[in-house]
């Protein structure tokens, strides 16, 4: 391993005070870590680090989360687009950030991996997956009416061409039709699995793109694709006059939009927290989170700017 | 403590043997999605943007190492062309592939890739032709050579080494970085780690980045017998006499690779004798 500096002897000798250096740093800043902590001591209103997964909508929801803390003395650290539930959620667990916006359905699916955990009822599903979260010290706040689930979504002109209104009518033609979503489609229950399991649909092609981003609506506008995989909530759905196809069998299950927090810092913090929470939660219906999508996604506006006249104008921050 | 320390020697275990079990399973080799599709797309890729790259850097580095003049100037530019993270001009070339209808994938990602070989190619160009020992390029202007002549004789035979060390360069580059194209849905050996990262797949993400390593060394090796095909006999065995390899060692000497050609010898003057000779029979 180290024949390539066999020869060399001024090399290590050049490195040695440098990795000195570096030890020291690290101890010196380690250590002013530990000061600070400790110093701060059980403070009233704990820092509150939240994080989102990588789409618009996680973005916005953190926002509306975050800056209603803030407007309320709590200190926000964001952490946001961190990448896909399966980074974000173990990050959660883990306990590098303290709460995250979730769906019900889809989440307590991929905690469980049991799809038949999960149903149509909201309630049952918030229910069940409260269970499960309990002994990863976890707490599901109050869930939203807003619902947000994978939407699969074709241009006019293929709706027209192969005559689809329903996902059931995919079945007969999709060997000749090219599927775009994330990457992890072809492991999500409820996206390429749950499409052959529940409706017999298998594509010619799966292509990995994004999370509902512009590279999947690029893609279904540029014929890459034929289906893409969208957020029902996405306000591009409308926009570009997709057809949405209906999800005629029921794949799609509760997904409310719900936050999870950590739940010793629930415990930590004043009870404001949940209040605060759960009040911005109340108030986001379908409707209203696919107008805050389109101000960010199609109007290009900042999701910080949405989310506070939102919060303004629903009377949640003064 | 210990524990942890187990469990992550664990952790390595499983991941290795999470990787030969994903690069043993035949259905990996096959399909759209098969390690043979996305080898060909990669090779694609690196291909193409090498192409272009060469396209513009060689006749630009060769003009500017015969002339001499300008060089300063378009080296520094590019030196500071160089600074910038590929993963900023993929960002950067994909709303510019989507305004020319070049759409996803394969041209946001050659778009990259491109700006990556241009200074490698071109600075060592520059080089290989302004490091040819100054003696053998009068001793031929001295016999009555025309420019073009001159560069095509002898400065270009001698320079080829360098030439094709900077193309090396610059092809191992590429393919190592085409990897990124997976970010903007293009194919390549990328997908795989990409994709093993949105899926949490530690075998798929492995096997992906010791594919793109072993392609690495292969595209190596491929311009090792490139340069040897190439590099004409004389200018092997002075190579071979000084044993210069990197470029840059050479790039760093003032005299270049041809530092021990003259010493030997007298064989520069020899070589340039034997070509006008050869020349006079054939015309």
């Amino acid at each position: 391993m180290d024949t390539g500096y066999g020869n060399s002897v001024r090399r290590p000798r050049g490195l040695f005070p440098l990795l000195m250096a570096m030890l020291a740093a690290a101890v010196v800043l380690g250590g002013s870590g530990q000061g600070r902590a400790a110093g701060s001591g059980p403070a009233a209103k704990p820092t509150v680090r939240i994080g989102s997964t990588n789409f618009i909508e996680q973005l916005i929801l953190a926002e509306l989360y975050g800056q209603v803390l803030e407007a309320n003395g709590y200190k926000v650290e964001r952490r946001l687009n961190l990448g896909n539930r399966e980074i974000v959620a173990p990050a959660l667990e883990s306990g590098q950030i303290d709460v995250y916006p979730e769906y019900l359905a889809t989440y307590l699916t991929y905690l469980t991996k049991d799809k038949s955990k999960a149903s149509t009822d909201a309630a049952a599903t918030y229910r069940t997956l409260q269970e499960v979260l309990t002994p990863k010290h976890l707490t599901v706040l109050d869930y939203a009416p807003a619902v947000d689930t994978n939407g699969f979504v074709v241009t006019k002109e293929t709706a027209g061409k192969y005559r689809l209104t329903r996902l059931s009518d995919l079945a007969a033609v999709a060997g000749q039709l090219v599927l775009g979503g994330p990457p992890e489609c072809p492991d999500r229950p409820f996206c390429l699995p749950g499409l052959r399991q529940t409706y017999g649909i298998t594509f010619k092609d799966f292509k990995a793109l994004d999370a509902g981003g512009p590279l999947t609506v690029a893609a279904l506008d540029g014929k890459q694709i034929n289906v893409a995989l969208l957020f029902t909530t996405d306000a591009v759905i409308a926009a570009k006059g997709y057809v949405l196809l209906q999800d005629d069998r029921k794949l799609q299950l509760a997904d409310n939009i719900a936050p999870v927090v950590r739940t010793a810092l629930l415990d930590k913090a004043p009870a404001d927290f949940k209040t605060l929470i759960n009040g911005v939660t109340a108030k986001i219906t379908t409707e209203e989170i696919t107008a805050l999508n389109r101000k960010v996604g199609l109007d290009k506006q900042d999701p910080k700017v949405v989310a506070a006249a939102w919060l303004n104008q629903k009377g949640l921050v003064k | 403590m210990g524990r942890g320390a187990g469990a992550e020697r664990d952790a390595d275990v499983s991941a290795v043997l999470a990787t030969v079990a994903w690069l043993a399973d035949p259905a990996h080799w096959r399909g759209t999605d098969g390690i043979v599709t996305r080898l060909a797309e990669h090779l694609a890729l690196s291909g193409t943007a090498l192409t272009i790259a060469a396209l513009l850097a060689l006749p630009a580095g060769m003009w500017l190492g015969h002339a001499g003049r300008g060089a300063l100037v378009v080296i520094n530019v590019l030196n500071v062309g160089r600074a910038l993270p590929s993963l900023a001009i993929l960002a950067f070339a994909l709303p510019v592939a989507f305004r020319l209808g070049l759409g996803l994938g394969f041209w946001p990602t050659v778009l990259m890739l491109v700006p990556l070989g241009v200074p490698l190619i071109l600075i060592n160009c520059y080089v290989a032709i302004r490091s040819v020992d100054r003696e053998v390029v009068d001793v031929a202007w001295g016999m009555g050579m025309r420019g073009w002549e001159v560069f095509q004789e002898v400065e270009l035979p001698l320079a080829a080494p360098i030439i094709l060390g900077g193309a090396r360069n610059a092809a191992v580059t590429i393919v190592a970085t085409a990897t990124l194209g997976a970010l903007v849905a293009s194919g390549g050996l990328g997908r795989y780690i990409v994709d093993g990262l949105a899926r949490q797949e530690t075998g798929r993400l492995v096997a992906g980045a010791v594919l793109v390593a072993l392609l690495s060394i292969a595209t190596e090796a491929a311009f090792d017998i490139l340069e040897r095909l190439a590099v004409p006999p004389a200018v092997r065995a002075a190579r071979h006499a000084d044993e210069i390899r990197l470029p840059g060692v050479a790039a760093r000497r003032e005299l270049g690779p041809l530092s021990a050609y003259v010493d030997e010898g007298d064989r520069g003057p020899a070589l340039v004798e034997r070509r006008r000779q050869k020349r006079e029979s054939g015309g």
